[in-house]
Parts: structure tokens; sequence; C-alpha cells
């Protein structure tokens, strides 16, 4: 129950809810407890609710730093 | 799916096993807690345990709602659904969960009780408006990620002026319960061996990463929050590995992506609005927890299950056989309880760890119970060779 999944945001809707696309598949979430959604942000997914905006620039740096904690050993240290 | 696909690279994982391989200190033993189900979950599901080399362990911590919540909570759940007026919603998990003397909502349900499975808080909220008739009641459970939502619920019916509409309160607090873990007897007679938590990303996309100072600052604990696709798990491992070697205790964050130091404060705000910290709560397995969990605040009692239907609990016993309470304290595995996988299988739960599929029990049976262990562990040394 405690699953969370990243999801984009395609469309804002009236009372704080929002159209949302999991792989293709649509859903209506609230997203009250996030200031200025946009569509095209990727929200974090709880039970109906987004509970943090995903952030691009983030992700590449974790996948740079998880490409180098890859690497010959004592890298990325 | 984006977000997710890149983080389940198997040759990645594989190097970073490598990786953590080759960063051990042989002479040296590590032992790190995964406090949060959904990890159990991902470090059975994706083998994660297979790729780390024999002196890493990883302890299975109390991080599942399902798993810890109380029998005696259980039973005022289902007494509240055997309630003729009362419509009962909830999260699909807690169905199978067990209640004292075999009981559960899904026989309470298959007996007529109106119990509803929701997804979301928003679904119960609309059962109420369609039907005033009944008294909907949501049996809220869940940690610091999950109680935004029901907070949110509760606005709205407030605003609303729904009548009909109550929720009986179980959320409970991850940091406390590191602290209880931190402070149990067997913790204090040295019986768990603790170099580190992996701390659950989801909780701190809303508490954030501060609330776990107190790890690294009173008991020496580094905590690394992570994702849940396994790289995330694999790279906060790593991290963690580092900061025992440097002997550092601090607090990282790999789940830099969702994560900030101060989390999301709206969802705070509103949380502190509406809920107050109960001075103790008990957890199964953890016993008494102080300051372990939320109930609502005076000024919204009236959406308070609790306070409407009388609710007193009652401390029920767990099945006398079932290690679920050792298990969630990380002092034993789901392989040392005897009722493990003949009597109790997730079909036939006897405790709350074989029902949801975060729970240690559930995930062991699922992806651990079939592999053979020395195949894996000859799949890794290739792997790693
Ligand atoms: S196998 Fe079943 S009875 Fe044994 S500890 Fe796990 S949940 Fe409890």
């Amino acid at each position: 129950m405690c699953l969370a999944i990243p999801a984009r945001v395609t469309e804002l809707l009236p009372d704080a809810m929002a159209k949302v696309s999991l792989d293709g598949v649509t859903k209506t979430i609230s997203v009250a407890l996030l200031d200025a959604v946009a569509p095209g942000d990727y929200v974090v997914l709880h039970v109906g609710y987004a509970l943090a905006r995903i952030d691009a620039a983030e992700a590449e740096r974790t996948l740079a730093l998880l490409a180098e904690a890859g690497l010959a050993p004592g890298a990325a240290a | 799916m984006k977000y997710v696909d890149e983080y389940r690279d198997g040759t990645l994982a594989k190097q970073i096993a490598r990786s953590i391989a080759t960063a051990v200190e042989p002479g040296r033993r590590y032992h790190f807690m995964e406090f949060c189900g959904g990890h159990t979950h991902a470090i059975s599901r994706y083998g994660i345990e297979d790729l780390l080399p024999d002196n890493v362990r990883m302890i299975h911590g109390p991080g599942c709602p399902v798993c810890v919540l109380p029998v005696g909570r259980m039973d005022d759940a289902i007494r509240l659904a055997q309630n003729p007026g009362v419509t009962l919603c909830t999260y699909g998990d807690l169905m199978r969960v067990p209640g004292s003397d075999g009981a559960s909502l899904l026989k309470a349900k298959a007996a007529g009780a109106d119990i509803r499975m929701v997804y979301s808080t928003l679904d119960a909220l609309k059962i109420a408006e369609a039907e005033p008739a009944r008294e909907v009641v949501f049996f809220a459970i869940g940690f610091e990620t999950t109680t935004p939502p029901t907070a949110v619920a509760i606005e709205i019916a407030a605003k609303k002026d729904l009548t009909n509409f109550t929720v009986f309160c179980n959320h409970v607090l991850t940091p406390a319960a590191i602290r209880a873990i931190m402070e149990s007897p067997e913790a204090k007679r040295g019986e768990v061996l603790l170099d580190g938590f992996v701390g659950p990303a989801h909780v701190s996309t809303v508490i954030g990463t501060a609330p776990y100072r107190f790890c690294a600052e009173q008991y020496r604990k580094p905590v690394v929050v992570a994702g849940f696709e396994p790289l995330d798990v694999m790279q906060a491992i790593l991290m963690l590995v580092r900061q025992v070697n440097q002997g550092r205790a601090e607090i990282e964050n790999q789940y830099i992506r969702a994560v900030t130091p101060t989390g999301n404060e709206k969802a705070q705000a509103l949380v502190a609005r509406l809920f107050e910290v109960r001075p103790s709560f008990e957890w199964r397995g953890l016993g008494e927890v102080p300051h372990g969990a939320l109930k609502l605040r005076d000024g919204y009692a009236r959406f308070d299950a609790e306070n409407r239907f009388g609710i007193v609990t009652q401390k029920a016993e767990d099945n006398p056989a079932c290690e679920c309470g050792a298990i969630l304290r990380g002092v034993k595995r789901p392989a040392d309880c005897k009722l493990f996988g003949t009597v109790c299988t997730p079909e036939t739960p006897m405790g709350s760890c074989m029902v949801s599929s975060e729970g240690s029990c559930a995930a062991h049976w699922t992806y651990g119970r079939f592999r053979q262990h020395a195949t894996a562990r000859a799949a890794r040394d290739q792997v790693l060779a």
C-alpha cells in the first residue's frame, strides 16, 4: 500500500485535481498537496495524490552518479 | 516507464555490486536496516541480497504499516464494520490482516458487513456524499507518506460540512520508530547489530531528510534516504558502506530527484493543522512507541471515529507462534518461524508480516523461498568474478 510511482501530469482539472498518464494509462488524481503543478511535470503518485515533483535535472544527476558508482573500483568515492 | 526503467538496469546493478564488493573492508561486518517494507519488497524481488558480499547483511525493519498495526486496532476496525449503520472504507491490504481469534475484515464482509475497498481517500469521501444515510468511516493507516492524503479528505469534508464522514486514525511516525529500535532492550544489550539505515524516500518526499538528524547525532548511525528501484537501493548501500569505512555518521540523500532536506512543507503544514502526536501508541513488534503515532486534534474531533463511536482499544495478543514481533525488530528472520510456509502463507496469513507484499514474511515467501541459496551465491560469484 505504500507504493508510489512516477506519473506525468497531462491536464489540470478544477478543485486541485489533475489527469496523469502512467505509461499511457490515464488516471485522475489530486494535486492539492503541491503548489503550481503544470502539465508536463512528473510527480510521485501515492494513493491518488501527487506528493512531490520529480526534478528532471536531479534525476539526470542520479543516473550520472549511478554510472560513476558502477565504474572501476575506488572511483566515485 | 520514465524514472523507473532506467533505475532497473541489470548490467549497472552488477557493476555497482562489484563496487560494493571492492569497497567493503574484509575484516568488517556491515549490518544495515532497510526501515521500509517497500525496500524489503524491492530487495527480495530483485534478489539484491544475492548481489551483496557475505559481510553485508540487510535487516528488514518495521516500516510496513499493515505489519505494525496492533491486533487490538484491527479488532476495533472489525467491530466498527459490524455496526449495521457503518460503511467501513479501507485500503485493500487490510482485508486479510488477522485480528483476534482468526477474525478479519474479509470474513466480516463475507458475513454481511459493509466494507468497501478504496484506492484513495477521495473515494471514501465520494461514498459519504452519495450515501448520506450511512456512517462512512475511513480506516486510515500508513506512515508520513499516507497521512497527507487523509488530511486532505478531512479538510474537504470540513469545507463541505459532511456529518457522516469520520476517520479511524492509525497513522504512525517513522523517526519515532527508529528511535524505539535504538532504545529497545535488545539494542541496549547489543543484540541488534546495526551500522546504518536505508531511509524511505517516499516518507522523505513529505518530511524531508532533516528529521533523521538525531540518528546521526545521538546514536552515531548513518542514514541514507533511498528510492525504491533496485539501483537506488544498491547505491544507498554503497553510500552506507563508505560512511562506515570512513567513520562518518551522516544523513545522506540518494533520492535527490524528489527529496529535499525540508520536504513538502505544504503537506507538513496541513498535517500539523489537523493532527497531533499521541503520547504513545502500540506497534506490533515494538510495543508501546512513545510519540509513535498521530491523532486528530480536538478541533477536528467530529471527524474522529474514535470519538464518534467511543472506541477504547483493548490490548490483544498475537498468535503466540508468530514471530512477526522479533522479525520487525530485526532479531529474527522469516525462516526462523515454524509456521512460515506451512500453516502461514499469503493465502492463510497467521501474522501481519505475511499479509502485505511489503511484509518480510510475504516478501520472503514470494521471492525468496524457492531460490536455492547456494545457486544464488554461485551466480553472484560468477557476476563478481
Ligand atoms: S511466517 Fe507467519 S506466523 Fe510466522 S512470523 Fe511470519 S507472519 Fe508470523
